[in-house]
């Protein structure tokens, strides 16, 4: 694992795969090593870290491996996207057979970001390219694909990823204990309704 | 107890010491921008550090009260008006039973805080009252005929608060994680390049214009957490430093990392306004 300072009271963990990173996060988080532990697609970043050499001492026993078993969420959708026959036309394929792979794919949730319980899920075959040009306002529920990811908004908001379907789930939530559905380290099975 | 509130200007907000820990939700720290004007406020009317106040952009604020109270106003200066009267800035003044505050526009800066004895009281979201304006978390921002509850003060203002101000000068950089991505000494390049703060600056990052930096490789990075005053450099060249409500995680590289204490200035300095870099004495 490189490790490489970001200021005074951080630390950036490059490892070597979405797997790797939220693994290193749930297992820190478990320490409380860090005020903030944010796992990227490939980094974890140790935010308000008061003692980065304790920090640094503990990361050398880490090893890579099984992290801890994650929650288990099932989302129904309506695969009704305005994108879905672009996505089937990108993989080779047609919209009942996108919706087909995509429920059969054991996703995990790697990280958040874009906007407050947006994850970003790992574990599709396919890719799919952005949007040339973003849409003003997706749909909250709104399920959609970009690159390998695949990601589910939680309010409507501006978005350039490919829309394949929709879910009345509600991802986002802050009065909730778990204000985030699909926190990182989520497994995630979509299921059509 | 509460305020009402009868005019705003371009910008009002409830602000404390925001949300930290939920960045993993993606979920912004928020917070007041000028940290040490609204600790001094705070401190002044005797509240706890961590007390929710209002953070004023370019004044025009205007409220009353139905319960006299202890306010202070601290940040950009600006004329402080109670019932017509001019009172004292940065001091403990008393607003008195259905007294009208009124905030005049600011000299210089852009921030103004108001701190009321016993603090905003509304609901706090994920332990805080800040408002969010990246991801909307926490409490609208205040709008004219809102009703902001006010909760108990259990201490008198101090009379006297002499704070070590901070000065201002050049922002204290040290290399960020992606400096490499800058084809050079990404802090040298910085601190040598004249900025000024572009119209587009805002509680997400204050955006610089001046000479591009000249990236050694375009291509995006896997997207990676965030910390607080980093310099973010775009496609563009064109840096931005993050602030307050900065987005958790991002794919663009991070060059160099600003002292958080010297972010209060990112807050305060006006468009087109000139601002430099130093390198930070490594401790």
């Amino acid at each position: 694992m490189h490790l490489i300072p970001v200021g005074s009271h951080a630390l950036l963990a490059e490892v070597a795969s979405p797997h790797h990173a939220v693994a290193l996060a749930a297992w820190a988080r478990d320490r409380t090593l860090a005020r903030d532990v944010v796992p990227g697609a490939e980094t974890v970043l140790f935010d308000g870290v008061v003692d980065p050499d304790a920090l640094r001492a503990a990361l050398d026993h880490w090893e890579p491996g099984e992290g801890p078993p994650g929650r288990e969420v099932e989302i129904p959708m309506v695969y009704d996207g305005p994108d879905l026959e672009t996505v089937a036309a990108s993989w080779g394929c047609d919209a009942d057979e996108v919706a087909a792979r995509h429920q059969a794919a054991a996703l995990v949730s790697a990280f958040c970001g874009f906007a407050p319980g947006f994850a970003y899920l790992s574990g599709l075959e396919g890719s799919v390219p952005r949007l040339a040009t973003p849409r003003t306002r997706v749909p909250v529920g709104s399920v959609a694909l970009a690159g390998t990811w695949c990601g589910v908004y939680p309010v409507a908001s501006p978005g350039g990823w490919q829309i394949i379907g929709t879910t009345d789930a509600v991802l986002w939530n802050p009065r909730r204990a778990e204000p985030a559905l699909l926190a990182p380290g989520t497994h995630v099975r979509f299921v059509a309704r | 107890m509460s305020l009402e509130v009868r005019a705003t200007g371009p910008s009002v907000l409830v602000q404390d010491l925001g949300r930290p820990g939920w960045a993993h939700l993606g979920v912004p720290r928020s917070g007041a921008l000028d940290l040490p004007s609204a600790g001094l406020a705070t401190r002044v009317v005797g509240n706890e550090a961590g007390a929710a106040l209002l953070e004023v952009l370019l004044g025009g604020l205007e409220l009353s009260t139905d319960h006299g109270l202890w306010l202070a106003v601290t940040g950009a200066p600006c004329e402080v008006l109670i019932d017509g009267r001019q009172r004292e800035f940065g001091q403990a003044v008393w607003l008195p039973d259905g007294g009208a505050l009124r905030l005049g526009p600011p000299s210089s800066g852009l921030r103004t805080y108001v701190a009321v004895a016993g603090g905003i009281a509304v609901e706090p979201v994920l332990g805080s009252r800040s408002t969010d304006t990246l991801g909307h978390v926490g409490p609208r921002p205040v709008g004219v005929g809102d009703v902001l509850p006010v909760g108990e003060s259990s201490r008198a203002p101090v009379p006297v608060d002499t704070p070590r101000t901070p000065s201002p000068g050049p922002l204290r950089l040290q290399p960020g994680p992606r400096a490499d991505r800058v084809a050079g000494d990404a802090v040298d390049l910085l601190c040598r390049t004249s900025y000024t703060v572009s119209p587009d600056s805002d509680r997400i990052g204050l955006r610089l214009l001046g000479a591009p930096l000249p990236l050694a490789t375009a291509t995006e990075l896997p997207s990676e957490g965030m910390v607080l005053g980093a310099v973010q450099v775009p496609p563009d060249g064109r840096p931005v430093v993050f602030l307050a409500d900065h987005p958790t995680t991002g794919g663009y590289p991070v060059v160099a990392v600003v002292d958080e204490r010297d972010l209060w200035q990112c807050a305060q300095r006006r468009p087109g306004e000139p601002i430099g870099f130093t390198r930070a004495a490594r401790g």
